[in-house]
């Protein structure tokens, strides 16, 4: 890796003082699971990195009634798992820190790692950038394109959003609080994520000079929520393709719905045609099952990953059945 | 056969053989008190690094290393291939340094400007028809016996013919390549290398460094895995033992897992388009097969295909296809994993043509295996059918159930030679009762440690502990290298050559003063007694002590008196499988390997060999493949993310059983580290079929060809 400034500040406020205003000067330490390995391949090249390790106020899990869920962005995602609080009201959470077999990423890894880790395409991680451009030319479309964008990608952003926490914060309508030099502001998670349309872009809104301090998770009740991923290994893999789920139901019929899809577009994909195809429908086989249709409807699949929008509709299709089972 | 002293003792003289014993090194690597090559720190050590292609092809037109000369810290630079040289693909060695620190090292390589001019490259092999457009291809071999366009016409028979393949995989070996070297005199070389040939290594080295054999030490006490990839000095080891000469100080330099996975070798890969025909009760009459592949820029093995059984007419015709993927190495069982899937996966659609079982395809023609092994071949397809409950669970192609998971039943066996290598055992009994053995062999992490202490212990009547086992130095007498199954065979004819030679020579010490002849005496329970009464008895210590203050040393070799082992094993290998037809997941219920290899010296170790080999099974089976990029000519998985093995929770229950007794143990000891691993990919493969009702063609079976098979036909 190369030469860089290692700060440990206590505070947020000295945390935000920390961070340079423009991309590249600096990056954010938290977990650690995913920048220093950028790091050590030299695809991230920060000049100094702020380890927000020591900024007490940023950690734990906290529960109000009326109020809901309150995780400080440093919470580990085992922390998260043993939470009593999410454990009774937001099991769909739990699950998915089950999905990421890996007891070493449940110690170390933090929620707020998890919304701004970095893909994982394997042009970026070789050094091609983001964008995967070679000699001019934008790499996935004619390369491997095997794991890559099944939805908006158009591009010139072909990655997949690897965030296994955020489609299921999504459908739950979690916030997320972002302090900067001139104050804190909250935003919706989904405005967190943006596809990127030039270089020197990234798939965050985040800025520069910007840290995660909470993500707010409205209170459940009432809420019926999965999530559902389709890994082809058993073991510690990324998903092919996954679905979280969150049905507002109403006696037995769909109020209202969310469903967000992970590692399929450059973005968690927020999609309006599977929340549509639920609301105002009595949950059942052929319901889940026209849901995930609706949501690969406008799917464009590059050469070689047609069968991720197979893998969409069946993810989205149990995650549906699954909800409808559970939550409460 | 039982006049031979050194003969294997029969059943109920073995007090350790054949029993399950752990490894005796177990606790050293549990509590990671085991040093491995990459654990090795030498005093003022400079640590290396190394300068790698961008390119898959290319010329070099200029190298500057000026820049990286000055950097801090960098002690050493070497020029591997410079101006002129062309680069046969991405990740070989232009540059290698030497610096105080890793990081020094790795700053300095990014610090050295090459200039490419770019060729045009070629990195994937799986279509020929493109591999011929781009040139590439190199027609090896055609083989002919028989008659096979008479037996194709003949009247009545069923004919199949497809399309199938294994891809180029790599070694995934946990400790990478690499060397720890050190000059210990002008002309002295001693290197830490993780290899598979402790003895073979010192002559590689001294070629080509210009100095005697002799001063070359190479030590390897622990090895985190070779499988075939691991038999030479390479030249990164050359060059680290050039750097360490020219800044007079240790250099170590093991290769980062990028490295790893693009140059340190690749299993060649295998395709074929193969017809074969049967007659209407499953008698196999013909073959043919169009068979090609790559290994890289040189060429690869011919695939022996029909693999084990001579159909009696037969054609196959061979390809070398040339790529810049990184040069091929032995993988475990050279060409038999692809021979095998090339053969078993056919057989297996034609029976299902045929509305026959596989497994009773199998059984019919047995016989057209080589020597014994049909005999070998259906007791052993019979075990695997009983452990995997054949008769209950399998059903004919297609699962007819509903629900989107289908279970499906395959089969498949394999063969493998196995005799022992080249070895020689100095053996020591100490006045004070200390046993010592001595080879010049290494521990692969296979159990050859633990394998030579229970020879020992068994002959001399003493438990495993009271054996020291000396080996993973050159310095140890001559052994073979670890590759083809050969090891076990090799060390443990050795030491039981050597340790009766020495217990003969401690009952004659001890014979007066027990007043018993010589050859009348035993050694069990860690005495030496008269065998016709055991109240003439010495302790193994008072017995020792009889020595007089000299010890007994003997040598053992193999080959040598006495047949101890043979070569020529079978197996099988049976698969059970769930496949979700929504989602194209294959997940493993279970795998059962059947599997002989003569005499078992230690229950356990051999058994943990099929365990391994299974899970590496199922690893190439479903997840491996080195994935190479068109655009770039670069691997894009060099990394134990994208290239995946399997995790415990992959691989489902494992069934070994070994066979053993009337049969088999009279056979001597024969090599296992190799057959197991070569079965699972056609028996996974055929268990797919057998669930879904349709064939998906090449390895690894993933998602998206399942999915891509099912479109085309079986039960979705």
């Amino acid at each position: 890796m190369e030469r860089f400034e290692y700060a440990s500040p206590v505070s947020r406020k000295e945390a935000v003082g920390l961070l340079a205003e423009t991309w590249g000067e600096t990056e954010i330490l938290a977990g650690g699971t995913d920048v220093l390995s950028r790091m050590k391949d030299y695809v991230s090249t920060p000049k100094r990195l702020v380890s927000l390790k020591r900024i007490k106020d940023l950690k734990g899990v906290h529960y109000a009634p009326g109020h809901g869920l309150r995780i400080g962005s440093m919470a580990t995602l085992r922390e998260i798992k043993v939470n009593t609080y999410v454990q009774r009201y937001y099991p769909a959470l739990v699950d998915t820190a089950n999905l990421i077999r890996s007891q070493q990423l449940h110690s170390m890894g933090t929620i707020g790692g998890s919304l701004l880790q970095r893909p994982r395409c394997w042009y970026y991680r070789l050094g091609y950038g983001l964008l995967a451009q070679y000699e001019g030319k934008s790499l996935p479309p004619e390369g491997d394109n095997r794991y890559h964008a099944i939805l908006g990608n158009s591009g010139p952003a072909y990655f997949t959003s690897p965030s296994t926490f955020a489609p299921i914060l999504i459908a739950l309508e979690a916030r997320v609080e972002l302090l900067g030099p001139s104050g804190s502001r909250t935003i919706p998670l989904e405005k967190l994520f943006t596809t990127p349309t030039k270089t020197g872009e990234r798939e965050h809104t985040l800025h520069p000079n910007e840290i995660v301090t909470e993500i707010l998770v409205p209170p459940a009740g009432g809420i019926r929520s999965a999530v559902h991923e389709i890994r082809q290994k058993e073991g510690l893999d990324w998903a092919l393709t996954a679905a979280a789920v969150a049905l507002h139901m109403k006696d037995n019929t769909v109020r209202s719905a969310r469903v967000v899809l992970g590692q399929v577009a450059p973005v968690p994909w927020d999609s309006q045609e599977a929340a549509h195809a639920l609301v105002g429908k009595t949950l059942s086989e052929q319901v889940a099952e026209a849901a995930g249709k609706a949501a690969v409807s406008e799917a464009t699949p590059l050469s070689m990953n047609g069968y991720k929008v197979q893998l969409t509709r069946v993810a989205v299709k149990r995650a549906v059945l699954q909800a409808a089972k559970g939550g409460a | 056969m039982a006049s031979c002293k050194y003969a294997w003792p029969p059943v109920g003289h073995r007090g350790l053989i054949g029993q399950s014993i752990s490894r005796i090194d177990g606790p050293a690597k549990s509590s990671g008190r085991a040093k491995y090559t990459y654990d090795v720190k030498l005093p003022g050590m400079l640590y290396g690094a190394c300068l790698r292609s961008a390119y898959a092809h290319a010329k070099i037109t200029a190298v500057d290393t000026s820049a990286a000369a000055k950097m801090p810290g960098v002690k050493g630079i070497r020029v591997i291939q410079g101006v002129g040289k062309e680069i046969q693909w991405a990740g070989d060695e232009i540059v290698e340094v030497a610096a105080t620190t890793e990081q020094a090292a790795q700053d300095a390589v990014r610090a050295i400007k090459v200039e490419y001019q770019q060729l045009p490259f070629f990195v994937n092999e799986a279509n020929l028809q493109k591999d011929q457009a781009a040139s590439r291809t190199k027609p090896a071999s055609e083989l002919k016996v028989g008659d096979p366009d008479k037996a194709f016409a003949e009247d009545g028979v069923v004919i199949h013919e497809g399309h199938y393949g294994v891809p180029v995989i790599t070694h995934c070996c946990l400790e990478a390549h690499g060397h720890a070297t050190e000059w210990t005199g002008p002309k002295n070389l001693r290197t830490h290398s993780s290899t598979q040939g402790v003895s073979a290594l010192p002559m590689q080295f001294a070629e080509a460094l210009n100095i005697p054999s002799a001063n070359v030490e190479v030590i390897c006490q622990y090895m985190g895995g070779g499988f075939g990839s691991k038999f030479q000095m390479d030249r990164w080891g050359q060059y680290t033992a050039l750097l360490a000469k020219d800044t007079g100080k240790p250099v170590k330099y093991l290769l980062e897992r990028a490295a790893e996975q693009e140059v340190a070798g690749c299993r060649p890969s295998g395709f074929a388009r193969v017809k074969v025909a049967a007659r209407k009760d499953g008698t196999l009459t013909a073959w043919e097969s169009e068979c090609w592949g790559t290994g890289g820029p040189g060429p690869s093995g011919i695939l022996p295909i029909p693999y084990v059984l001579d159909i009696p007419n037969r054609i196959r015709r061979h390809t070398f296809v040339s790529t810049n993927i990184g040069p091929s190495r032995a993988w475990r069982a050279p060409n038999h994993p692809q021979s095998c899937l090339l053969t078993m996966a056919p057989l297996d659609d034609l029976a299902a043509k045929l509305n026959m079982d596989p497994l009773e395809l199998l059984m019919k023609n047995a016989h057209l295996a080589p020597e014994n092994l049909g005999k070998v071949y259906r007791e052993e397809l019979q075990k695997a059918a009983e452990l995997a409950e054949w008769s209950k669970l399998w059903h004919p192609r297609g699962e007819k159930t509903s629900g989107h998971l289908k279970r499906g039943l395959g089969v498949s066996f394999h063969t493998w030679g196995g005799r022992g290598h080249v070895s020689n055992c100095l053996f020591s009994i100490e006045p004070d009762g200390s046993v010592v053995a001595e080879l010049g062999s290494q521990d692969l992490g296979t159990g050859t440690r633990t394998v030579i202490a229970v020879v020992a212990a068994d002959t001399l009547g003493l438990p495993v502990g009271a054996v020291t086992v000396k080996i993973g130095d050159s310095r140890y007498p001559y052994d073979g290298p670890s590759g083809g199954s050969t090891t076990v065979g090799g060390v443990s004819a050795s030491t039981r050559r050597a340790a009766v030679d020495a217990r003969d020579s401690l009952f004659a010490a001890v014979a007066p003063a027990l007043g018993v002849p010589a050859d009348q005496l035993v050694a069990v329970g860690g005495t030496i007694q008269a065998k016709n009464d055991p109240t003439k008895r010495l302790s193994w210590k008072q017995a020792c002590a009889k020595l007089g203050g000299r010890k007994i040393q003997t040598t053992g070799k193999n080959p040598g008196e006495c047949m101890l082992g043979s070569s020529g094993v079978g197996g099988v290998t049976a698969a059970d499988v769930s496949v979700d037809v929504e989602t194209g997941l294959v997940r493993i219920n279970r795998m059962v390997a059947v599997q002989d290899c003569g005499l078992i010296i230690d229950m356990k170790t051999a058994k943990s060999q099929c365990y391994g080999a299974l899970i590496m099974g199922i690893g190439y089976s479903l997840f491996e493949e080195k994935i190479m990029d068109n655009i770039t000519g670069r691997m894009l998985n060099p990394n134990m993310e994208f290239y995946k093995l399997c995790s415990l929770p992959d691989i489902g229950e494992l069934v070994v059983h070994m066979m053993t007794g009337p049969g088999y143990d009279e056979r001597g000891v024969i090599g296992l580290g190799e057959p197991p691993v070569i079965s699972p990919g056609a028996a996974i493969s055929n268990a797919v079929a057998n669930a879904i009702g349709v064939r998906v063609p090449t390895l690894p079976i993933t998602p998206e060809k399942v999915l891509a098979a099912l479109a085309k036909g079986g039960v979705a």
